[in-house]
């Protein structure tokens, strides 16, 4: 009796739903995602070749460089970069690296051009605020593997689909952030900019924007983070890279190997974060 | 016609301004609508104008509602009722296009915490007001070079606003009012956040200034010394309506109610500054140890023409003028005890300066001022006058 009750309904289909939405979306959408994954991961591959055909040495003494410059003209830093890059070189998995980076690279950026301005919007309008913050919770708590389903149905396998979920899972942290660091400018420097005439978007390129600019970069800083994360995890639907070694070490019960694999992801890892911590930091 | 002329200019925060401006009508209190409506009344009918080239001071407490109407003047607040003229045009229900012209070219405002962008340079932040309206870069930079060498900053234009004194960012603050040669410069209680040394200091710039450029300027200021020090004109606000509008004479001698009463009083000196405040370390002659000829020569050294007597304890005995002494030391008599004199006007520390000066102004000698019978202090004339005058030395840090 007491069971029944809560089957006064049967079982309501939502996976059948979803089933049968994403598969409308594919059909319906297929002449806007078949050229995106043809071009896109055309592109893709181009520039990940480009990286793999640029010696080795050139790319770790620019990352050096740059890691030098950036952190103040300390040593430290650089350092590392230059011991880890040829400790991955070591290994013999330097291609695996370049399209790793390639994977990181490509979805940061899109998540930034498409988080930042999606920011601005929930900073400046609170209805835009109100429906986006729920969205963004569910695009974060979702189990993250989730994504590659329809990722595969929208794009196939390879580095496209990979981009796709790297996109929705890393791109919150800079929307949330973009509009956090907005909404922090101190409410006299927004009075003093209205007050001398500004326009809308010289109040924001000229005062809220640089002034929210070290929250922002908090917020591409952890999006590249979950980027290079889910990267890893993209691997499952081929894309290629790094991550790629984990999972077929992995399958093979490899513990070497995928060892080795797992630290070159921690070293890359480390390059980045502290990079863009220091962009951050800079004057 | 006035440069500044608001009309009933009113300003509700909350959800029902209506409701609450129809209960201001039927003469509730602001915590009654309050309590009623949940809205706040910030600004209530407010009417006033100024007339180009004046200093008008606005001042009130904090909450009555000043640095709302000064937002409403440049509509930083859009008001709720009333208008507001600026030259003639009315600022209510302009559309945002004229409103920005009329804030770029007539109005400049100037912040009580500067409001610099910290991330521009001083000459950058001066610049703004200019870069907003796309002026060319040169001419823009020269304009901006002149108004911080007109308040003193020549030489700082690439330093960042957090290298600076709180003194010199307000200066800052006021080189970018003026880069853009508004007619009109909002104030909101611009010099508050400065110590009172530098706060001084800015208020007499700023009236240097005003002589050479003839601003008309509105001034917000919850420090009454400040408002009677600038003003022009002052208007006092309470619970978000002008009580009173007069020049500082008028404000202070014919006070319009008790609150304006109460605010001038708080002024006056007289009442506020006690003996304590003036008295200095008194030069005595201890009776028990000195003769003539020591208190003579104690005399001579500290240029006076009497001295206070006390004995060992400090007990006040008395006091003698340097020509009795004179003649005592001539008739070769030992002791002061045969020159000594007791009419000596006395105080204690609380007697207040009114007092004081009552006293002091029939009296030969200086106030002595007693406790317990012994001497702690002496007050002279000049000290009266000078605490009168607002100037001078006085242990401020003891009133209260």
């Amino acid at each position: 009796m007491l069971n029944n009750m809560l089957d006064f309904i049967p079982e309501i289909p939502v996976a059948d739903w979803t089933e049968t939405f994403t598969d409308i979306l594919t059909d319906t959408f297929s002449f806007l995602f078949e050229p995106i994954k043809e071009h896109f991961g055309n592109f893709m591959d181009f520039v990940s070749e480009s990286l793999t055909a640029v010696p080795p040495v050139i790319i770790i003494l620019l990352v050096a460089i740059l890691a030098f410059f950036i952190s103040g003209k300390k040593i430290g830093l650089a350092a590392f970069s230059i011991v880890g890059l040829w400790f991955i070189y070591n290994q013999g998995l330097w291609e695996h690296l370049m399209s790793t980076f390639t994977l990181v690279l490509i979805s940061s950026l899109l998540s930034i051009i498409i988080g930042v301005p999606i920011g601005i919007l929930m900073s400046k309008s609170k209805t835009a605020e109100s429906i986006i913050t729920p969205i963004l919770d569910f695009m974060q708590t979702m189990p993250a593997f989730v994504y590659l389903i329809p990722a595969v149905a929208f794009f196939g396998i390879g580095m496209v689909p990979g981009i796709f979920a790297s996109l929705i899972f890393a791109t919150p942290p800079t929307v949330r952030f973009t509009n956090l660091g907005i909404r922090q400018v101190s409410s006299e420097l927004v009075e003093a900019s209205e007050a001398f005439g500004s326009t809308g978007s010289q109040k924001l390129f000229k005062v809220e924007l640089p002034m929210a600019k070290a929250t922002i970069m908090a917020g591409i800083n952890q999006t590249v983070m979950l980027a290079l994360s889910m990267v890893v995890i993209a691997s499952m639907i081929g894309a290629p890279g790094l991550g790629r070694e984990v999972l077929s070490a992995l399958q093979r019960s490899n513990v070497g190997n995928g060892f080795v694999a797992g630290v070159g992801i921690v070293i890359l890892a480390i390059i980045i974060d502290r990079v863009t911590q220091n962009l951050n930091k800079k004057k | 016609m006035p440069v500044i002329e608001a009309k009933q200019l009113s300003k509700v925060f909350g959800k029902n301004p209506k409701q609450a401006l129809k209960l201001l009508d039927k003469g509730a209190s602001k915590e009654q609508i309050l309590k009623e409506t949940g809205n706040t009344v910030g600004v209530n009918r407010a009417s006033f104008s100024v007339e180009a080239g004046e200093i008008f001071v606005i001042m009130g407490l904090s909450g009555s509602g000043k640095s709302t109407l000064v937002r409403l003047v440049n509509r930083l607040i859009e008001p709720t009722e009333g208008s507001l003229y600026i030259d003639g045009e009315n600022l209510a229900g302009m559309d945002k296009k004229s409103l920005r012209r009329v804030r770029r070219e007539k109005l400049s405002m100037v912040f009580q915490k500067f409001a610099l962008f910290p991330f521009r340079t001083i000459l950058e932040n001066a610049e703004y007001g200019l870069e907003i309206q796309d002026v060319p870069k040169e001419e823009r930079q020269k304009k901006a070079t002149e108004a911080l060498e007109m308040v003193g900053l020549g030489g700082y234009m690439h330093q960042k606003p957090n290298q600076l004194s709180g003194g010199m960012q307000q200066r800052v603050g006021l080189a970018r009012a003026l880069a853009n040669d508004p007619e009109v410069l909002l104030m909101d209680e611009a010099f508050s956040a400065l110590d009172p040394l530098i706060r001084k200091e800015m208020q007499d710039e700023l009236l240097d200034l005003q002589t050479t450029m003839k601003k008309t300027i509105l001034f917000i200021t919850h420090d009454l010394d400040e408002a009677l020090r600038l003003g022009d004109r002052i208007a006092l606000m309470k619970d978000g309506s002008i009580v009173q509008i007069g020049t500082p004479e008028e404000i202070l001698v014919n006070p319009a109610n008790d609150y304006v009463e109460k605010f001038v009083e708080d002024v006056d000196r007289s009442k506020v500054l006690t003996a304590h405040n003036i008295m200095k370390r008194p030069e005595t002659v201890n009776i028990d140890k000195h003769g003539p000829r020591v208190a003579l020569e104690r005399m001579r050294e500290e240029g006076l023409s009497s001295m206070f007597v006390t004995d060992s304890k400090r007990n006040l005995k008395g006091y003698i003028t340097a020509d009795d002494a004179s003649e005592a030391r001539k008739k070769e008599v030992g002791n002061l005890q045969e020159i000594l004199k007791n009419n000596i006007p006395k105080v204690d520390r609380d007697t207040s300066l009114k007092e004081i000066f009552d006293i002091i102004h029939d009296s030969p000698i200086p106030v002595a001022v007693v406790e317990e019978g012994k001497l702690v202090g002496i007050i002279v004339r000049g000290a009266v006058i000078a605490a009168l005058a607002g100037e001078g030395e006085v242990n401020i840090e003891d009133v209260k």
